[in-house]
């Protein structure tokens, strides 16, 4: 009985969300029959939890950004970023002991660096688009090339490799049989939808987004809550970054070049406005799943890297018709 | 006075400067042939940028020109291998063409369904690498398989010095293609309808509806033209060097949007101009060539183009909201 009342209340809230579910099963129900014995397989859904959480947040991320109507395209950038700086650490404190048994402390204090770096280019861009006044897409996709350049001179080009066990544990270790890259993702997700949908600064930013002029005539403290946003989406992209430098225990200045795009295309997929006042977390996990069941399918199915780019283009644009087309009806 | 207001002027100005300091410290920059060689450099970026200034000034943004441009260029040389066919004109035109057409889909997506340009352009650009690459191929076309008219034609000086050596050195011809094509983009923005009604949609769409633009035809000529202008760059920066690569313009959208902004274009749409955009691409190709005489690391050449982008945007939105204030 009250589970029924929650689905029901959960289709009047939102029919979109309803929408991504039925997508995500036919996806489901399409690669089943296309290949049962090996997209069925545990190991290829295990395999999704422990890759898809970095995208994911790197989703969220672009979603709080397109919450007022903007973008940030220097995730990417950021991620790589806070993996390197992490990795340039750890490769300098490595004892004689070797970089897998370096302390926790120091591990620590990777961390700390990593999610610094994320705090510092959210803020960067913040400002940058606040008191500077430039347009969140030049902004970042300049800061973008200044993070990415840093990374480059950092390392010279070749990527950064081995990282210490405990930091490891981040990107492919296992908490009571769950990927650890999951709950991580799922402890973050749950903070962000209670932080959006909850606290002053979720609602500020879902107003703004709305109606910038409201906004401001309401008292809204317009620059200071879109500061707060990029600051919290640079945090998300560097824990994007200290998962994949984990999981794949390397760092790299042009890791995931291509999940910009896919980025967007699951905050716009999930439902996310991209000209402001609309997005969920729900909306993200269930497009970034869907997507990830269809990429992994692909690839059973041999599809070349290539052909999936081409697909995640032509999914961008055809995300774009159904949209238009549903918010004409509305 | 009223010269010295305009931001070409200023523009001008800092290019001098900043030449004047590059050639203090190495002075083999004022030396001839780096000249002509930066010229030489500024072609393609220069072509390109003059689709990208247009854009802007609408109000948008295109980051897919440098894979309609690769496209245009690997699918006419690969389709001139096929037939055999080996010639200057009918394949610039076919890339343009191509150019033009995949600048139509972009304009149609942008028009009909009212979406964010940034958008529809990150997946046009993904459509077409991933087709070209996935589909059609993924090896470069080498100087030993490369038409020779092309290579011919895009090899011609205008002048051409000999060095006591005996080496030569010259200006490409090409220089000269990028002057007409800019010529006539002056033109079209500052004498005819489509292109005043270009600044008219990036100062303020609503307005220019009233007024009685068709902004579906403004449109669809603003990304088509960006489209065939990527097109014809491309095949024409494959003669120059002698090489098809299909990989080839990753990055590229950032160099001609910092250099087009780094112009005087606002990033609110509705100001920019041709000359502006020019210098602009002379400046922001010097300091890429300049860095390597400075004996800077290349690897700082990202931050240099991604510090160019912010220190440029942010002059322009510190410029253009004093205006308005």
């Amino acid at each position: 009985m009250k589970a029924q009342m929650n689905i029901r209340s959960l289709v009047n809230r939102d029919n979109n969300i309803v929408q991504l579910l039925v997508m995500t099963v036919l996806i489901f129900a399409v690669m089943t029959a296309l290949s049962p014995d090996k997209f069925l397989r545990y190991y290829n859904f295990e395999s999704i939890t422990y890759i898809f959480p970095e995208l994911g947040l790197l989703s969220i991320a672009m979603m709080i950004a397109m919450l007022t109507g903007g973008i940030d395209l220097s995730v990417v950038g950021v991620a790589n970023l806070s993996g390197i700086l992490a990795g340039v650490l750890f490769h300098k404190m490595a004892g004689a002991a070797g970089i897998a048994d370096t302390g926790i402390l120091t591990v620590l204090l990777g961390g700390v660096i990593a999610l610094g770096t994320g705090l510092v280019a959210g803020t960067v861009n913040g400002l940058l688009i606040t008191r500077m006044g430039i347009t969140p897409i030049l902004a970042t996709l300049g800061t973008g090339q200044v993070f990415t350049g840093l990374a480059i001179v950092l390392t010279g080009g070749p990527a950064i490799v081995g990282f210490p066990t405990a930091w490891a544990f981040l990107g492919n270790g296992k908490i009571l049989g769950l990927a650890t890259p999951f709950v991580l993702f799922a402890a973050i997700a749950a903070l962000i939808a209670f932080m959006l949908t909850r606290t002053a600064l979720g609602i500020n930013l879902m107003l703004i987004g709305t109606n910038p002029k409201a906004a401001l005539f309401a008292g809204l403290k317009r620059e200071r809550m879109v500061l707060y946003s990029y600051m919290l989406t640079g945090v998300l992209a560097s824990v994007a970054g200290i998962i994949l430098s984990g999981r794949t225990n390397a760092a790299k200045s042009d890791y995931g070049n291509s999940y910009l795009l896919q980025a967007v295309l699951i905050a716009v997929l999930g439902g996310t406005n991209p000209a402001g006042g609309r997005g969920t977390v729900l909306g993200i996990t269930i497009a970034v799943v869907a997507l990830m069941l269809l990429s992994s399918g692909f690839q059973i199915l041999r599809f070349s890297n290539h052909l999936i780019d081409f697909i995640w283009g032509a999914f961008l644009l055809l995300v774009i018709v159904i949209n238009a087309y549903k918010n004409r009806t509305r | 006075m009223a010269l010295l207001r305009r931001s070409e002027t200023v523009i001008a100005g800092i290019l001098l400067l900043a030449m004047v300091l590059i050639g203090t410290i190495n002075p083999a920059f004022w030396q001839l042939d780096n000249l002509f060689s930066l010229m030489r450099s500024n072609v393609i970026i220069g072509i390109m940028a003059l689709g990208v200034l247009l854009v802007l000034i609408s109000g948008g943004i295109d980051v897919s020109f440098p894979a309609f441009a690769v496209a245009a260029m690997y699918l006419t040389i690969k389709g001139m291998l096929a037939l055999g066919y080996n010639g200057v004109v009918l394949p610039l035109l076919a890339a343009t063409l191509m150019g033009l057409l995949l600048g139509a889909v972009n304009g149609f997506f942008v028009y009909k369904f009212r979406m964010i340009p940034l958008i529809v352009t990150l997946g046009t650009s993904a459509m077409v690498r991933g087709f070209l690459l996935g589909v059609v191929g993924t090896s470069m076309i080498n100087i030993n398989k490369m038409p020779t008219a092309l290579i011919d034609f895009a090899r011609t000086d205008v002048i051409s010095v000999t060095k006591a050596d005996g080496t030569t050195y010259g200006l490409t011809a090409m220089v000269l293609i990028y002057l007409g094509l800019a010529v006539a983009m002056h033109l079209v923005l500052r004498y005819t309808m489509i292109g005043r009604s270009a600044y008219a949609l990036g100062g303020d769409p609503e307005a220019a509806r009233r007024a009685g633009f068709d902004l579906r035809k403004t449109i669809f000529f603003i990304y088509c033209v960006a489209g065939a202008l990527a097109g014809f760059a491309g095949l024409l920066h494959s003669g120059m060097i002698w090489l098809a690569n299909p990989r080839d313009f990753v990055g590229l959208e950032l160099d001609v949007i910092a250099a087009v902004v780094l112009g005087g274009a606002s990033i609110f749409g509705g100001r920019g101009s041709v000359l502006g955009t020019m210098l602009g691409v002379f400046m922001l190709v010097m300091v890429k060539n300049s860095l390597i005489i400075m004996k800077v690391d290349t690897t700082w050449q990202l931050v240099a183009v991604g510090l160019i982008v912010i220190v440029a945007t942010a002059l322009s939105a510190w410029r253009d909201r004093r205006r308005m204030a």
